[in-house]
């Protein structure tokens, strides 16, 4: 297919998974910020929303305070910020006119709709909270029916592979950056600190990434902080672990260097990676700091990103 | 002006044949189901992405074409004659463009004024003396039909550059059988489905001799901010084939090939939608990004097929269309089946003269416009926009022509206040492959929606209707 197809469907998965996210974080930081202080101490939840969308330098740029309505705008609205909700959203559906042909009808109609749909939110905005709340909701609904057109209805050849290459690239990259802006929270000698502080805080570290309810069902305990790292981290049955993340973006990989008939850097680099973290424990990497090995990880990834450009997309 | 014929009712009142079965469907049909099958079609075509951008137009980068409803209808009989004729006229078209970039016969026998092609800016000097695969320049032809009575067409314009509308054509159709499942079932409608089909026969039949077996064809788009985008998307889905941008095409020891995740593949067949211009930048246009540098010289080497061919803009040229009963004469020896309109071409001094004094009665056109752009239709205009293009006029003559305002007939159309008759044009579309001329009995129907307005073009706010062909 032509390289520049593949470009534009990886990125269109991964505009569409940056939303969904996006959709996530805000949630989940409504509700912790929606409880009383003693709850949740005196971190500003908006700014580490921000942390984690990764554009907390350009926000400070346009915004003074971050307060729920700044940041729930920037990261929602803003055509300022090239990551807002509203972007992904444009992007993903001029990446979507643009590769229409490789597109299936069920995931053009859900991407344009929701373009369609948008507008009038994009005009009007979201003046109440439940406004806000329906908008996100939407969201996360547009993002589960493309996910869901694009697993039903395509073919599996490399239009698919290249896409779900973005998805998970994608995905990785949002649990790591979670992980990166709270991993101080789940270090396990902060236990003893335990108090209904540190829960809500990781509650809603598991609901950005919708795992709440996985928690339970895999441990099977109350939440403890050692648990959740290792959840998001080395748990493949968890689709947004890492481990899940790399598990596919090599079968992806080998299914597209099987039907090129040639492996290369980026089949080496996804492998190297995965590998890493099947071998990883909990221990380990806390031993050797959570922190570093979450940094490695975020750079490891976006070399990733690199390498597959240079391979197929350029 | 006088009152313009009704395909529906006649010249004098009587329900024309081809139209009997809707009129008695129109009757059993009320009017607020037509309404709310006109929102359900306007639904769809947004739901699908059917839309054009109009340039210039920040507001409404993408829009729809208004569709009606209401098909026209053309009976068997009068769709042979149209058939007949548009095949007569492109073998014209595809012979004149050869004859220009070769022997020039017909400037020899001084039947077209030498300098009306050499001095015109779309000739291409590039073009001259060479060899086009299989000698086809016009693989894809739009031409313009007008009615202003029952027995004749006439031919508005001759697209042979890169006609689009095709897809308006596929997809008012698809809508129309999704929609009106019963007023199909009531009509024997010929299929204009295998239209695709046979553009991809076409274009793989004029493929240069040293491509593959299985020539590679590909669409070239400038891209998805271009006015009909969404017909080259359209058509590279339905033809099975890559929707390439000039970046994707990269030029290799004079053979042309797209980059893939696999590398580089050879393309034997460019179905292009970018115009001359902007095609090579070693070229044309230094500045155009849209282009493939090398594009060119791979095509004078034999190793790509550009459909339409580099240069077809000559023909396309509303001076040299006045030529064109002159045209089918001399090189098919037959008379033209379809009329011209009558032309005034303000490049000699004595027409310009007439056209000076009638402006108010005439419709005055570039010779190298499209799209209903920088046209006067002297009834319509103000005196003031009047002598606005009086002055144009006088100051480049060379760049305009005059027609006399033609009643084009008119078709019932849906309007606020029920269903009224506006003018419509009809666009068939003409395929040349390397030994055969095919047509899909249909074409795009372009209509008027205002009262009385006679411009169709959809960047004027035209409309489109289905257009049906009944089998007998």
């Amino acid at each position: 297919m032509l390289s520049r197809t593949a470009e534009n469907l990886y990125w269109l998965a991964r505009y569409v998974e940056r939303a969904e996210y996006l959709a996530r974080t805000i949630e989940a930081t409504l509700r912790v910020t929606a409880l009383p202080n003693t709850y949740i101490g005196k971190t500003n939840e908006w700014d580490s929303a921000l942390l984690t969308a990764g554009v907390s330098a350009s926000f400070y740029g346009v915004y003074d305070e971050a307060n729920e309505h700044n940041v729930v705008d920037y990261l929602s609205f803003s055509p300022a910020n090239p990551s807002s909700i509203r972007n992904c959203i444009e992007n993903a559906r001029l990446n979507s006119r643009s590769v229409r042909t490789a597109l299936t009808g069920e995931m053009w109609d859900t991407i344009n709709s929701a373009w369609i749909d948008l507008q009038e939110v994009w005009g009007k905005g979201t003046k109440t909270r439940e406004d806000l709340t329906k908008f996100l909701r939407f969201v996360l609904e547009t993002s589960l029916r493309f996910d869901g057109s694009a697993y039903r209805t395509m073919l599996r050849n490399d239009a698919y592979w290249f896409s779900r290459l973005g998805l998970h690239l994608e995905r990785a990259d949002n649990t790591a950056r979670i992980l990166d802006v709270k991993y101080h929270v789940l270090l396990p000698e902060e236990e003893h600190v335990g108090g209904p502080l540190d829960y809500y805080q990781w509650t809603s570290i598991l609901r950005s990434v919708s795992a709440l309810t996985a928690y339970h069902w895999v441990y099977r305990e109350t939440l403890k902080p050692w648990l959740i790292a290792d959840l998001l981290i080395l748990n493949d049955s968890l689709p947004r672990s890492l481990a899940s993340c790399y598990g596919n973006l090599v079968r992806n990989l080998d299914q597209i260097g099987v039907a090129y008939g040639r492996q290369g850097a980026a089949q080496r680099h996804a492998r190297g990676v995965r590998n890493r973290l099947e071998h990883s424990h909990m221990d380990d990497i806390f031993q050797h700091g959570v922190h570093e090995f979450i940094q490695e990880f975020i750079a490891d990834n976006s070399r990733l990103g690199e390498i597959i450009t240079k391979q197929y997309l350029v | 002006m006088t009152v313009a014929f009704d395909e529906m009712n006649g010249p004098d009142g009587d329900l024309r044949p081809a139209y009997q079965e809707l009129s008695r469907w129109l009757k059993e049909t009320p009017p607020d189901a037509l309404e709310y099958r006109r929102q359900e079609a306007e639904l769809l075509f947004r739901r699908i992405g059917i839309t054009f951008a109009v340039y210039g137009d920040a507001e409404a980068q993408e829009r729809l074409i208004p569709f009606d409803v209401i098909p026209r209808i053309m009976s068997a009989k009068e769709w042979a004659i149209l058939e007949k004729g548009l095949k007569q006229r492109v073998r014209a078209l595809n012979m004149f463009l050869r004859d220009i970039y070769h022997g020039r016969d017909i400037l020899r026998a001084n039947i077209i004024p030498d300098d009306l092609i050499f001095q015109n800016p779309v000739f291409r000097p590039e073009m001259n003396g060479q060899a086009v695969p299989h000698d086809v320049y016009v693989h894809i032809a739009g031409i313009d039909i007008v009615r202003v009575n029952p027995e004749n067409f006439f031919v508005l314009e001759d697209n042979a550059r890169t006609p689009s509308g095709v897809s308006y054509m596929l997809e008012n159709r698809e809508i129309m059988m999704r929609l009106f499942p019963d007023l199909f079932a009531r009509h024997r409608v010929a299929p204009v489905e295998r239209y695709p089909d046979e553009l991809l026969s076409a274009l793989r039949s004029v493929a240069p001799l040293s491509a593959a077996a299985e020539p590679t064809v590909a669409l070239m788009t400038p891209g998805v901010y271009n006015s009909a985008y969404y017909e080259h998307s359209f058509l590279a889905d339905k033809l099975g084939i890559e929707l390439v941008e000039g970046r994707d095409l990269i030029v290799k020891n004079d053979e042309v090939f797209m980059r893939t995740t696999e590398g580089l593949k050879r393309v034997d067949v460019i179905y292009r939608r970018v115009d001359d211009d902007f095609l090579d930048p070693l070229t044309f246009r230094p500045d155009s990004t849209l282009g493939v540098p090398g594009l060119m010289s791979a095509y004078a080497a034999g190793n790509i097929t550009l459909a339409n061919a580099v240069g077809t803009g000559i023909a396309d040229d509303k001076a040299v269309y006045s030529y064109m009963p002159e045209i089918v004469k001399f090189y098919l020896g037959e008379e033209p089946i379809l009329k011209n309109v009558p032309t005034w071409r303000c490049r000699e001094p004595k027409h310009l003269a007439y056209v000076l004094d009638n402006l108010s009665e005439l419709v005055v056109k570039e010779v190298h416009g499209s799209g209903g752009y920088g046209m006067l239709i002297g009834p319509a205009a103000t005196r003031a926009t009047i002598e606005a293009f009086r002055d144009k006029l006088k100051r480049e003559p060379e760049g305009f022509i005059a027609q006399p305002t033609l009643a084009l007939s008119t078709c019932p159309t849906c309007t606020e206040s029920g269903l009224a008759p506006r003018h419509v044009d009809l666009r068939p579309f003409v395929l040349t492959g390397s030994n055969h001329v095919t047509i899909v009995p249909g074409g795009l129907t372009r209509v008027a929606l205002q009262e009385g307005s006679l411009v169709v073009n959809s960047s004027q706010g035209g409309g489109t209707k289905d257009t049906w062909i009944l089998d007998e």
